[in-house]
């Protein structure tokens, strides 16, 4: 008799979603698919709204990642009045951006996702979770507690809202650096990014090795990629050139303004966010296992594929190893963890490099602005992927029309085609228990969304 | 014996989700003093059971329910009923469930326009049927969540800070009462007020208010409203900056947007603006748009389709 399961909600993520996997007569999995139930309709209310209040609005979105949205809408509104942001400016949004990337990933990788590994995918769900991770490690609990709070508390502490900012305003940003703030948060970066070295190690000898036959093989599908380098091909999480790599590995870097030619968004009846997939390609839309069709994924695993190398040393150093281990590009789902961290270490030591610009401290932090009718496209690597708020204004500056493509939203076709590939390599023969459904939420988990 | 506790986010970013995990150290004591039995943010407890083959949503008893977000599906309804039945108290934490929240800016258009737009931007290969297979569908509106069930405390902030928080948790475990401002952000500012109506015209919020220097303290610079800087300070709950006190965005040199809130529960920040924009003698129609005044507050039918707002 055929039957369906519900994974209702799935949990330890960020967003709100469902798994439905249908079982044939014999017990084997003949559909599974992930409805993604959010529906909130940002692009018409935002609609006649003054473009400079839309930066303190879009934060809403995402709880977890209201920095780069801020910052996104901050870019797409300078565009549409013309107006570029003094140095100091832009290094202080992208210094409160870069470490808001350090303290996402260390909410994901030890809130989130380490209890898979360190309770294991099939204890109990009652401690398969931060609080049992907690118990049986209080020591690092402790540690990993207060270097986010740190982190956290910088961005409180310098921008006032640490959760929803306000910040970064068109133009620049509200308020200049003093000296001995720099000297602080220096500081305090500095034994972040210690953290952040310490978590490396930690995941590299005690929790991958445990699990590099899961890695190898849960959700794993193969897809093209998406994220931000510099002009030299260097991962940049602020700003740069749009690089789409194919699965086999050629790629195109492209001007965000001109991203309508390369993304297209696919309806499908079973959820409400839309699914992207590379236009540019002209191949169309499928999720067929076997034969994808203009997939592509976002997020960190996405942007260490698609970066030529790393702007910092020790980043570099890991991604070398990384590269050596598992190619290029990584396939892997699961891969997703180890990408993470070695973004962190990124994001630290960027953060720390940004610190220690002379330029930081500038008081020259806001250009002069003036409403007017425009369009403009504004883009930030969000931790879940490439962020884009493309808006056009009229002439008194009010907004006319907004689309967006959330970093989440362009791993929303790959997670149904890593949940398939997971449900289908798991479930035979209606034999179903909860380390097997955890284990198909993994592969959602991995991708943060 | 420890508190049980149920958390849930509806219409929501997870960004109150997140006020809790900031409590930092405190973080670690709460968790060894309640016992949470559901939050999907953080623990996998099932809605259908663990293997996924229940029929009905099913959340387990709690002396203490969190309910984050407003409601603007079936699910979201379906969900806060069994909260409700199942948790002794129900906290609507955070503005989307106390008002509705940025959601409910939503209120100003009819759900075929929202679906309209959002199914038709220039990326979007346009469908001919609106996704409707396996998720829920759409409330006429976005509400509080007392338009469905009945709240026994209210804590509102986009997010509330995490030392308010904090200070809810800690008021439930000792079984006291909590105690929410009655007062104004404008209660909690440091800036100068001199009460005098000099300016007539608002001014957009396109350059900085004016302050002699960067470290100068912010009780030496003036109130923004008294700038010509739309600041909605007067209009909304104070405890915005927790144990810090100063409003978190006033602290940024930030004029305020009302993200916690009317300073009363059932107050309508809109009409409250406006009124204490008129007597300063400050021309209304200066504003470049209505809507925004409720921008955190559009629940409760205040803010209608078609740009009406109750009672304007």
């Amino acid at each position: 008799m055929s039957k369906v399961i519900n994974i209702s909600p799935i949990t330890r993520i960020e967003g709100h979603a469902s798994i439905a996997i249908q079982l044939d007569d014999r017990g084997n999995v003949s559909d599974c698919k992930v409805h993604f139930m959010s529906l909130r309709g940002f692009e018409k209310f935002v609609e006649g709204k003054p473009a400079e209040e839309l930066p303190r609005i879009v934060t809403r979105i995402c709880g977890i990642c209201p920095w780069h949205h801020h910052l996104a809408s901050n870019k797409a509104v300078d565009r549409c009045f013309g107006v570029t942001p003094p140095p100091a400016g832009r290094k202080l949004r992208e210094l409160m951006q870069t470490i808001a990337h350090a303290e996402d990933k260390l909410l994901h990788f030890f809130f989130l996702a380490a209890a898979d590994f360190v309770m294991g995918p099939d204890s109990d769900y009652k401690v398969r979770n931060v609080i049992g991770v907690a118990q049986a490690n209080p020591e690092l609990a402790q540690k990993v507690v207060r270097m986010r709070y740190m982190a956290k508390m910088i961005l409180e502490k310098f921008a006032g809202k640490a959760i929803h900012p306000v910040a970064g305003v068109v133009g620049g940003f509200s308020k200049p650096i003093l000296e001995e703030e720099r000297k602080e948060f220096l500081k305090q970066m500095q034994e972040i990014l210690d953290f952040a070295l310490f978590t490396m190690d930690f995941a590299k000898t005690r929790v991958f090795p445990k699990y590099l036959d899961t890695v190898k093989t849960l959700g794993v599908i193969k897809t093209g990629f998406i994220g931000t380098v510099d002009d030299g091909g260097r991962l940049n999480l602020y700003e740069g050139k749009i690089r789409l790599m194919k699965p086999d590995s050629s790629y195109e870097d492209f001007d965000v303004q001109d991203y309508t030619d390369y993304i297209g968004e696919r309806v499908v009846p079973y959820s409400y966010g839309k699914f992207p997939y590379a236009r540019s390609w002209n191949e169309g839309f499928s999720l067929d296992l076997d034969d994808p069709k203009g997939i592509y994924r976002s997020n960190c695993l996405a942007r260490l594929n698609v970066a030529d190398s790393m702007a910092t040393p020790k980043a570099q150093a890991e991604l070398e190893e990384f590269r050596y281990l598992f190619g290029r590009p990584a396939q892997a789902t699961l891969l997703y963890h180890w990408a993470r961290l070695i973004e962190e270490v990124y994001a630290c030591e960027h953060a720390i490099e940004l610190l220690q610009d002379p330029e930081l401290t500038d008081t020259n932090i806001r250009a002069k602005v003036e409403p007017k009718a425009g369009r403009g496209v504004g883009c930030v690597e969000a931790p879940r992927g490439t962020l884009i708020h493309d808006y056009s204004t009229d002439e008194n500056g009010l907004i006319t029309r907004a689309n967006l493509i959330v970093g989440t939203t362009h791993n929303l076709g790959p997670i149904n085609m890593s949940v398939n590939q997971a449900a289908r390599m798991l479930i035979h023969d209606g034999k179903v228990d909860e380390g097997i459904l955890n284990r198909i939420e993994m592969a959602v988990r991995a991708y943060d969304p | 014996m420890s508190v049980k506790v149920a958390e849930e986010w509806l219409n929501a970013c997870s960004g109150c989700e997140i006020s809790i995990v900031d409590l930092g150290e405190r973080l670690l004591d709460v968790l060894s003093l309640v016992e949470f039995v559901h939050i999907p943010v953080l623990m996998d407890h099932k809605y259908l059971g663990q293997l996924g083959d229940g029929r009905h949503t099913e959340i387990p008893e709690a002396d203490v329910g969190i309910i984050s977000g407003g409601l603007r599906n079936e699910e979201h309804m379906e969900v806060a009923l069994e909260m409700r039945k199942k948790c002794n108290i129900i906290i609507g934490l955070g503005t989307c469930a106390t008002h509705g929240g940025i959601p409910a800016l939503a209120n100003s258009y009819y759900n075929e326009q929202i679906l309209e737009r959002y199914y038709s931007t220039e990326t979007t290969d346009r469908p001919e049927l609106i996704p409707c297979d396996g998720i829920p569908r759409l409330l006429d509106t976005c509400r509080a969540l007392d338009e469905a069930i009945k709240v026994d405390v209210y804590l509102p902030g986009c997010p509330p800070h995490p030392d308010q928080v904090f200070g809810a948790l800690v008021a439930l475990l000792e079984g006291r009462p909590l105690e929410v401002s009655e007062k104004s952000v404008c209660n909690d500012c440091p800036t100068i007020r001199e009460g005098k109506g000099q300016v007539k015209q608002l001014r957009r919020f396109l350059q900085a208010p004016f302050y002699n220097s960067p470290d100068e303290p912010l009780d030496k610079m003036r109130c923004l409203l008294e700038q010509g800087i739309l600041c909605m300070g007067s209009v909304t709950k104070a405890g915005c900056g927790g144990g810090k006190v100063t409003p978190r965005c006033i602290a940024a040199r930030v004029p305020c947007r009302g993200c916690s809130g009317p300073v009363k529960q059932d107050g309508n920040q809109l009409l409250d603006m406006l009124n204490a924009l008129a007597s300063n003698g400050i021309d209304i129609q200066s504003l470049p748009e209505h809507t925004s005044l409720l921008r955190f507050s559009g629940a409760h039918h205040l803010l209608r389709p078609n740009g009406k707002h109750k009672e304007v």
